[in-house]
Order: C-alpha cells, then structure tokens, then sequence
C-alpha cells in the first residue's frame, strides 16, 4: 500500500519510560477519584488521628497521644494504600479484563507493576504529608533517623503490596473486597496501630509482634517517638512479608 | 495484497480441563478482512485469543505476522490491536480518558479527537465507563484497538448487541481500515455481518474449519443454487432439461410450480426464458435463489447458526 490514508499502519510502542509513566498517572487518577479508596486512605486515618489525638481515649502512658499515634496511623496510611487499597483496585481491574487488554498493549507486565507502584508511592507521599500537618497541628514532636522512618515505609510497602497482589491475583474480585477489608479493620486493632501491643496477653503479643503492621507501626514509634536507632528487627519483620509476599503473588498471579 | 499471511494457524489444540475447545484447527488470514463464523462454543474466542498470545496452544503452531504470539508478544504487541469480547476498561474512567492513555502507550497513534468524534464516542462527555451504554462499551474497545495504528487488528464480536445503525458504523470503520491496509480478523455469529466485510470466511464448528474460502466460494461450492418461476400447470419438463446443461436438474414440484437446479449463471437464465418463450409461458414470480452462507453452514454442520 502506497496511499495513506487515516489507518494506514503505522505500528510501534511509545517509549517505555513515557508508557510508564502515562500508566502511573491513570492509575493515581483512578485511585483519587474512587470515593471508597478516599474513605481508605484519607478520612479514616485522619479521623483516627484527629479523634484518638485530642479526645483521651487510648491510654497511651505519660507520653501525649499525638507522639503515640501519629507512627500508628502512618503504618495505617501504608497499609491502607498499598494493601487494601491496591489489592481491591487491582482485584477489579482482574476482573473487569483491564489487565488482560493492557496485557495485549504494549506496556510489559513489569511496566504496568512498575506504574502501579509508583501510583503507590505517589499516594502514600500525600498521605505522609497530610498526616505529618495534622500530626504537628496537634503539637506532634518526631524525634529519630529520617533514614530509617524512610526504610520502615519503603518496606512496609513491599510486604503490603506482595500480600495485596497476592490477594487480587488469587481471589475474586468480591472475595478480595470482603477479606482487604476485614484485614484492614483486623490490623488496625490488632497491629499495634491505635492500641498499644503491651496491652494483650503476653501469649497474643508474641503473635501480634510479627505482623507487618505491628512491626512497622512499633518500628515507626521506636524510631519517631523514643528517637531510638535503625529497628533491625521490625525492619527484618517486614522484609520477610516483603519476599515472602511478593514472590507468592510473582508465583500464583493470574491476569484473568 | 493477497501475498503473506498475516496469520497462520495449524494443527491448533487447546484444551480446557478436559474440555477440547480447539481440535485441530488450521486457519490462513491473508491481508483483508477475514471472518471467523460459527455458533456459540464453536472455539472462535480460544483461536483469536491464541493468536492474540493469551494462550498457549497444547499443540501445533500459531503465527502471527509471522510471530510466535507468546515467545516473541514484545515484538508483536504494538502491532496488533485488541477489541476484547467484553470489559477492558477501568470502571472509573471516562470513554476519552482511557483512549488517550492507549493511544499514549504508542509512538504514532491516530489523532485522538478525530477518532473520538467518527466513532461517536463524544456525547459520553464525563460519563464514567460503568455507566456507558453496551453500544458505547463496543465503540470504546474498537477504538482503543485500532488508535495505536496497527497492522492487524481483531475484533473478537465487535457488533454483538449493537442497534443496527452502530453496527453500520462499525462495518464501515471495518471497510475503512482494510481500504487504508489493515488487515482484520473478526469473529462473528452473523452471517450477513461476514458476507458484508469479508474477503474470506472461515466457517468453524466444535473447534475445526469445517469451510474456508471468500463467501462467494463458499455459497457455490455449497449445495446448488435454484431459479423458480410459476406458469401453466403440466408443462413439458424432460424438454426443458434437454435445453439445460447437463449437472442441471428440472422439476414441478408442485402444480404450475417449476424449479431450476445447478450452476445458475445468465446464460442458464437465457435458456430458461427461450424455453418460455417457445411454449408460450410467461414466467411469473422468475427469482434466482442463491444459497446464503446460513444455508451453507446448516448444510456443513447440521446446525442452525444461532441456536
């Protein structure tokens, strides 16, 4: 064919930092667009800071609320995004066949899992920053290794995210919108989030102690609120989520 | 154009626990359109999936512009486009929004207003794909599977559940992909939807070809076709045959009903009419009955089409 015309061929994939890229922004689109993934992410860790923050509920010693909550709802904040979160968008794109027609697009898969972390990460970035406000508004005083607070986060994502992918990769789209739900309601009694570890049984908190979300949370406060050094042990904690996790999730995957 | 076959399908398995959804199948689609026909379950999703890399085949072998669709997908992904059966789409996006991003993953898409504007996706404004109409679901996905500029693009029923004129609209953006060189391959359970688009038709049934070549070889090679006209009851009938060729047949089946069979061409009908002329008949009601792909299908299969 000589002539062109409006469909002549003209095939090639954009380049991949640009595909990347365009995914990552639809994805964080989506996600700030969807009314339940805002009540997540947003209103239930700011309510949760703002209420336990000035009203005395949760008896948290001799330390003001504020410093004992505020690494807690942080470790909510990742785990509200990249677990719950991610695993419920993603667990409807599954089946809504959207990661079966980008599967056919040019974007590799690791491409559209690259973007999808980003999306992660660009959202907990303004979940850090709206709680860090609230948390300074209600007289919060950090103290610590920014470099660790940052480590914490970064592994925290990782096992969130590989337990997430695992879940919408697996399970139907329903089942995962019922169970990340009730993972998240779970973790957030349990993991150490609003209410102190030290005030279960002994028994229970051996077991709670290992929870990704106990351990990035108690990482969070040993680093921000007791100024302690690099939490080795919550940082191993998480990073054991973190391959156990994603390599579940690389292993059992399904795209449809 | 006829040349290289943009896809080459032999000896196709594909099984489904132990459900055999694709037995054997062989498939060429050459530059054009190419229609895959059958009913329901017939394995026109497996074999379309299986050459849009989906799917690994049991057995046998698929090329795809000449690609191993799953071993070589990097190389062959930008150059095909995908209209899925349904879905594809983030629920909360918009129709526009979710065609710029596709087109966004290619290096010289189709010009996206344009596009939006001929398919009339326009009037979906700020609706959110969940609330879109079907018809509008389909527009979308056929959209996003030609705006990277491909060279062959499947369709895998892209008017199923369409109001008449959106399926126009669709056989003509079909019409004008194949006149600017795209080559297309769609499945279809509409007969007149493949005898309108196609230059060749593949008619499967319980996962094989059963026929395969352009509709107007597949109606001849099929039965014969017929021509009928009414006139005077009892008419000389052994005298017509001697004027036909000779695979041709002549009846009454019933009282001044006279029925014509073979290789119906304008010199058969000259025959006819002469034959009239001489005994004086008029020929009323004369029509010439061309067996449709439908007839030749139910003859293949035994099947009706839409079960």
């Amino acid at each position: 064919m000589t002539s062109t015309g409006t469909y002549t061929p003209r095939p090639g994939a954009a380049p991949l930092p640009r595909m990347i890229a365009a995914q990552a922004a639809l994805e964080t689109r989506m996600l700030l667009r969807n009314g339940e993934q805002l009540l997540l992410t947003v209103v239930i860790p700011t309510l949760l800071l703002v209420l336990f923050g000035t009203v005395d509920i949760v008896d948290t010693g001799e330390d003001r609320a504020v410093d004992f909550l505020a690494p807690g709802v942080l470790a909510l904040a990742v785990m509200s995004t990249a677990f719950t979160g991610q695993a419920i968008a993603t667990g409807f794109e599954r089946r809504y066949g959207v990661l079966k027609r980008l599967a056919a697009s040019p974007l590799p898969r690791w491409g559209l899992m690259t973007a999808k972390t980003i999306s992660v990460l660009v959202t907990e970035i303004l979940q850090v920053v709206l709680v860090t406000v609230i948390a300074f508004a209600l007289g919060w005083s950090p103290h610590g290794n920014p470099f660790a607070v940052l480590l914490l986060l970064v592994l925290g994502t990782a096992a969130f995210s590989g337990l997430g992918l695992l879940m919408a990769g697996t399970l139907k789209a329903e089942a995962t919108l019922a169970a990340a739900n009730l993972v998240f309601l779970l973790l957030l009694v349990g993991g150490g989030v609003i209410v102190p570890l030290d005030r279960f049984p002994d028994a229970a908190q051996a077991v709670l102690g290992l929870l990704p979300i106990s351990a990035l949370s108690e990482g969070l406060r040993d680093v921000l609120q007791h100024g302690a050094g690099v939490p080795w042990v919550d940082l191993g904690i998480l990073a054991v989520w973190a391959v156990l996790g994603l390599g579940a999730a690389a292993r059992f995957f399904r795209w449809e | 154009m006829r040349s290289e076959p943009v896809v080459q399908v032999q000896a196709l398995v594909k099984r489904y626990g132990g459900k055999t959804a694709v037995d054997g199948l062989d498939l060429v689609a050459r530059a054009g359109v190419t229609a895959v026909l059958g009913p329901n379950g017939a394995g026109k999703t497996t074999t379309v999936e299986t050459c849009e890399g989906y799917r690994e085949p049991d057995s046998g072998t698929v090329r795809v512009l000449g690609l191993d669709p799953v071993r070589q997908a990097r190389e062959l992904r930008p150059r095909i486009g995908v209209m899925l059966q349904s879905g594809g789409v983030y629920s909360g996006a918009r129709a526009d929004e979710m065609l710029r991003h596709m087109a966004r993953l290619h290096a010289h898409p189709l010009d996206v207003d344009a596009l939006i504007e001929r398919l009339g996706l326009g009037s979906c404004g700020r609706t959110s794909y969940r609330r879109l109409s079907g018809g509008q679901q389909q527009r979308l996905a056929l959209a996003m599977a030609v705006v990277g500029r491909p060279e062959l693009v499947f369709l895998d029923e892209p008017t199923a559940g369409l109001d008449p004129q959106a399926r126009r609209a669709t056989w003509d953006l079909v019409r004008e992909l194949r006149a600017d060189g795209v080559s297309v391959l769609l499945t279809t359970h509409h007969m007149d939807e493949a005898e309108q688009l196609a230059d060749d038709v593949a008619i499967i049934d319980a996962g094989r070809v059963v026929a395969q070549g352009s509709p107007e070889e597949l109606c001849r090679g099929g039965a014969e076709n017929t021509l009928r006209f009414t006139g005077r009851p009892g008419l000389d009938v052994s005298s017509l045959l001697k004027a036909l060729p000779a695979d041709s047949t002549a009846a009454e089946p019933a009282p001044g009903v006279y029925r014509v069979s073979g290789r119906i061409d304008p010199q058969l009908l000259a025959t006819v009419t002469t034959w009239c002329a001489q005994h004086g008949v008029m020929p009323d009601g004369i029509a010439v009955e061309r067996h449709t792909l439908e007839d030749v299908f139910l003859e293949l299969t035994g099947k009706e089409l839409r079960s």
